[in-house]
């Protein structure tokens, strides 16, 4: 070891005693499955989120002052725009690399979602969010909502045509809710739609600060919750509750760690440079009595405008008065029945199951049937409101029509997961029996020995297990 | 019902038309532009128009007047009249293959035209001939402004459209992409407001008008894509396809390559036991 | 005999044996596997790997530094040079440095056992914390009462934000008497609008961003016109005025259908891009598709030296439904 290491060393530990823990941390040990690495690679695109989001922070004017437009894009020339649109345009054309920062900032919020979509996924199908991890997954879906937030705040400060839309729609949810609607709706807008003056600088420290902040932190609890009982680990030989097996921290687990950072990192940097995303010259700024059509949210709120766009048209009536309008079914009521049912579960799992011991060890899908088919059940019916979100592009692309596509997705988000409910459960069953790989199925056949001596050959559907779970 | 009736307009068609065409055999048949204009040429143009629309009321006739009636006067529950309907909306229908439709009710769309330019011409100079319909417009997109018609796009097509002119859903109905449209049936097209499209007058939308929406048409056809790759120009849709199935999957895969899977741990065969 | 006997001993220590050392052997890691690659080959290629990031990364600042440098070339230097990296770095991950297995016990603080006796020393250490204070309800009342009040006063002045709603979300500046003018501010003249036409207009002198101030002013055939008999003359020469914001979620409809041929396609109707809002214009705004309830407001005219002008105000309110928002029959 070289000198100056240790020189370092020493001059860590006369001022912190921090040497015992760093070699702790040091020999920290990581379970190695490759869906482990899920959160990580969220993690690691909201290091970017925020590095990216600093420099474009530097540029960026939140002001719905009016200018006219004198740049480098023609078409856009005298048009009338407001300094934030006018200060996104500028940055994308005349900023050097600056739309390149902008468009990897764009599929980064793009990317983080996924990933902590298939994180989620992971979380739950695996039963991690089991004691003593429940109220880490709490913080975990406290973090997703808040991403989803932020990115939609994000979107909508460049004041684009279709983000502007997707504000005003905004609007109409926040006053949507029974009796408190309205008066939130000014609160948060300062007023009537399309907002005070000072409505995009509001948003601006939403994203810039409070939220990254938010987030952040719960990042920081969310990695000491995982690291004080340890992450869990899949069954095998040598495993059990109270160990954990894999690989120390230093040197591999480090190392591959940080090429997963820089995978990540490439991989949002090339998209960055090569694909281009929400280009918002093209689009044009935005006004609240403009609109055009095929006008979409990103991805990860596709869900709600599926929603908005199902749900038939009622509201809740009061004498003459509206209690409930049309858009809180689709906008509020259906995210927070998805949220709802996500956080309630670990408990009502454990009311349901009677487990209330700690489990170190992870699930297989397969291991509890009902949970996993529970779950599949509701991605599917996220998964169908979503897709019914897209139905008017389905249209132009494939002709369907746009009236008949609704009428199917509102019987499909009925009829698909209770559908995928039973044959999920019965493909876990059917997997636990026969020890099968589901990718990869192992030709194997389930013998027991019969007191004769003989062998009898198990049917994979009805042996080898008692009592569902 | 209908075959009969057709069969006995086509007919009656023919013998008009061999009596036209013996009437007027000395004529040029060949239609001229208004440029030059003489005495004699103005007469020949006349003459050779007339033989033009003679060629259109034949083609008429047998094509269209089973839906449009005689004359283009309209048929109840059939087909529009055409009286005033010019030779923009002939040009635009006949050019874009939205006439003849199929089937009476059906939606017009874009297809291959059913006639030959020269039947077309014919067409379009006999529709016109039967009223005070507008005249095929002359569009310049060089002449327009492509940032003024942006702005002119976003408030009066875009709605339909979309602002990249991809098209969209109009309940009722399909509003197309523009990537086909040639400045002229753009320019058509706003006039006549085909099938369930609103139309515009001059004074609502001039031809300098017209030319700068045609002009900013033609620039959603090449946008500018300072940022790569377009997947399409219809937003976030292909971006979150992108996302997942370009971005996640490369990770996915880069994680897998990381990370241990549950079938290489040779111990592992326990772990696949049934419990 | 003695063999067997001597197997099972041996059985038996072992086991014990191995207990103890599972018993005490608290939060240290045992090294079951290491193995130690020497792989000068990974070496070569890793030191290769970024050696070679670094050249990109050197390309990235060279591109940069040229004038209007081109964002695909950009993204594609610093793209490649991060992947260099991530080669590199996953390469020696696993076949330059030490591979290793290790066995780590987990912290027990979550077994009941070891639980109950920390839960059992936190808890007392609190309670020793108030001996000897003798009136605890009334301090804690007390303490609650601070905390509610001076919770309330830091969250009192959010209520700034904005304004109460009163007339906010109701306010128009549509009433007799005002001129419909279009985006660059000229008064709407009524024979330039089409049958079939559609045209975005404004109230003349007002804020064209405010909610109420856009219409959507279509024209159709007088004879075709089905309005309810109260607004009888609302539509003068088959001229219609709709408010511009759906009554769903606020977009602006933007969307007209005028049928060419009335007899075979759908009737003159205003449709939302948003979620495809329908309504029907020959019949006063009703909504007839889509998740939109309430129709979509009128606003009368009439035509005043060829120029449109509002007769009155809006036949109801103006955007999305909300709680003082009455729904019309």
């Amino acid at each position: 070891m070289p000198l100056t290491t240790r020189r370092v060393l020493r001059t860590v530990e006369s001022r912190t005693g921090g040497a015992s823990p760093l070699t702790k941390a040091l020999r920290y040990v990581f379970p190695d499955h490759w869906t482990f690495l899920f959160g990580e690679i969220a993690m690691y695109t909201f290091l970017i989120l925020v590095a990216t989001g600093t420099y474009l922070a530097l540029f960026f004017e939140p002001s719905t002052a009016h200018v006219i437009y004198h740049g480098a894009y023609a078409p856009l020339r005298g048009q009338e725009m407001t300094k934030a649109y006018a200060s996104a345009v500028n940055l994308s054309f005349e900023v050097q690399a600056g739309l390149l920062i902008r468009q990897v900032h764009h599929w980064a919020a793009d990317v983080f979602l996924a990933a902590i979509t298939i994180h989620l996924m992971r979380i739950f199908f695996t039963g991690a969010f089991r004691k003593p991890r429940d109220v880490n997954y709490y913080v975990g879906l406290t973090m997703l909502v808040l991403a989803v937030l932020e990115g939609y705040v994000g979107y909508s400060l460049l004041d684009d045509l279709l983000s502007g839309m997707g504000l005003a729609i905004g609007n109409g949810v926040a006053l949507s809710l029974p009796v408190v609607g309205g008066q939130l709706g000014v609160l948060l807008w300062g007023g009537r739609f399309p907002g005070a003056g000072d409505f995009f600088s509001r948003l601006f420290f939403v994203h810039v600060f409070l939220f990254p902040v938010l987030i952040g932190s719960l990042m920081a609890v969310h990695l000491a919750l995982i690291a004080r009982p340890h992450h869990t680990q899949f069954r095998g030989r040598g495993r059990s509750e109270r160990n954990v097996v894999g690989t120390p921290m230093w040197p591999a687990y480090a190392l591959r760690s940080l090429g997963l950072f820089f995978a990540v990192a490439a991989v949002l940097f090339a998209l960055g440079g090569l694909v281009q995303i929400n280009p918002i010259w093209q689009w044009g700024p935005y006004e609240p009595y403009l609109g055009t059509n095929g006008a979409q949210p990103d991805w990860y709120l596709g869900w709600l405008i599926g929603a908005l766009r199902l749900m038939p048209h009622f509201d809740v009536v009061i004498g003459n008065y509206t209690l409930i309008p049309n858009p809180f079914w689709g906008g509020v009521l259906f995210p927070g029945a998805v949220f709802g049912f996500l956080y309630l579960w670990p408990t009502i799992e454990r009311r349901w199951t009677g487990d209330r011991r700690i489990h170190n060890l992870l699930d297989r899908p397969r291991d509890n049937p009902i949970r996993t088919a529970i779950g599949a059940a509701v991605f599917t019916l996220v998964a169908t409101v979503f897709f019914a979100g897209a139905a008017d592009r389905a249209f132009v692309q494939f002709g369907v029509p746009y009236e008949d596509q609704l009428w199917g997705y509102r019987a499909l988000t009925i009829l698909l997961p209770v559908l995928v409910f039973f044959v999920t459960r019965r493909i876990c069953r059917r997997l636990r029996a026969s020890g099968e790989h589901p990718g990869r199925g192992s030709g194997a056949v389930m013998v027991r020995r019969s007191a004769a001596g003989g062998f009898e050959q198990l049917d994979p559907e009805h042996g080898g297990e008692t009592a569902d779970s | 019902m209908r075959r009969v009736r057709r069969v006995a307009m086509g007919a009656a068609a023919l013998l008009l038309g061999a009596f036209a065409v013996a009437a007027w055999a000395q004529s040029p048949s060949t239609s001229t532009s208004a440029a030059t204009e003489t005495a004699t040429a103005a007469s020949m143009a006349e003459l050779g128009r007339s033989s033009l629309v003679g060629q259109g009321r034949e083609l008429f006739e047998t094509s269209c007047s089973s839906c449009h009636g005689f004359e283009g006067k309209g048929v109840k529950g059939q087909g529009p009249s055409l009286l005033d309907a010019g030779e923009s909306a002939a040009d635009f229908y006949l050019r874009t293959g939205r006439m003849p439709l199929d089937q009476v009710g059906d939606e017009p769309l874009r297809g291959e035209p059913r006639f030959d330019e020269k039947d077309i011409r014919a067409l379009d100079a006999y529709v016109g001939s039967l009223g005070e319909g507008p005249a095929i417009p002359k569009v310049e997109p060089a002449k327009g402004s492509a940032s003024e018609g942006m702005e002119m796009f976003t408030e009066s097509c875009a709605g339909c459209h979309g602002i990249g002119g991809k098209g969209g859903v109009v309940i009722g109905g399909y509003a197309p992409p523009l990537g086909e449209a040639t400045p002229t049936e753009i320019g058509e097209a706003i006039r006549v407001g085909p099938y369930l499209m609103p139309r515009f007058s001059e004074a609502q939308i001039t031809p300098a008008d017209v030319n700068s929406i045609a002009r900013y048409v033609e620039l959603t056809e090449h946008p500018e894509d300072a940022g790569g790759f377009g997947i399409g120009h219809i937003g976030p849709v292909p971006e979150g396809l992108v996302a997942w199935l370009a971005a996640l999957a490369a990770l996915l895969l880069v994680a897998r390559l990381i990370g241990e899977r549950a079938g290489d741990d040779r111990d592992d065969d326990e772990a696949e036991q049934p419990r | 005999m003695r063999a067997r006997v001597l197997t099972v001993l041996g059985w038996v220590w072992r086991y014990a044996l191995a207990a103890l050392v599972l018993l005490f052997s608290h939060r240290r890691t045992v090294a079951r596997e290491r193995e130690l690659p020497a792989n000068t080959r990974a070496e070569t290629w890793t030191a290769s790997l970024l050696f070679a990031a670094a050249l990109a990364g050197l390309a990235f600042v060279a591109i940069y530094a040229f004038d209007d440098a081109d964002t695909q070339l950009l993204g594609l230097s610093i793209a490649v040079a991060l992947a260099l990296v991530a080669a590199g770095l996953i390469l020696a991950a696993s076949l330059v440095v030490p591979q290793e297995t290790l066995e780590e016990c987990r912290p027990a603080f979550a077994d009941p056992t070891e639980e109950e006796e920390d839960v059992e020393d936190a808890a007392l250490t609190l309670r020793e914390g108030v001996d000897g204070v003798t009136r605890r309800r009334l301090l804690k009342a007390a303490g609650g009462a601070a905390g509610v009040g001076l919770g309330t006063a830091a969250l009192a002045p959010l209520a700034s934000l904005g304004p109460a709603v009163g007339d906010r979300l109701g306010a128009s500046p549509w009433k007799d008497g005002v001129r419909l003018v279009e985006e660059n501010g000229m008064p709407v003249k009524a024979a330039d609008l089409e049958i079939g036409s559609f045209l975005t207009a404004f109230a003349e002198g007002a804020d064209k961003e405010q909610l109420a101030t856009s219409l959507a002013v279509v024209r159709v055939k007088p004879d075709e016109l089905e309005l309810p008999e109260d607004r009888a003359g609302w539509a003068p020469e088959g001229i219609l005025a709709f408010s511009k914001i759906c009554t769903h979620a606020q977009c602006a409809i933007s969307l007209f259908r005028y049928p060419l041929f009335a007899e075979r396609s759908p009737g003159p109707a205003l449709v939302c891009p948003c979620h495809y809002s329908t309504f029907d214009v020959l019949d006063g705004g009703e909504r007839i598709f889509g998740p939109a309830v309430r129709p979509l407001p009128q606003l009368p005219l009439r035509i005043e030296d060829g120029f449109l002008v509002a007769a009155g105000p809006f036949s109801g309110a103006v955007g999305a439904s909300w709680g003082k928002v009455k729904e019309e029959g």
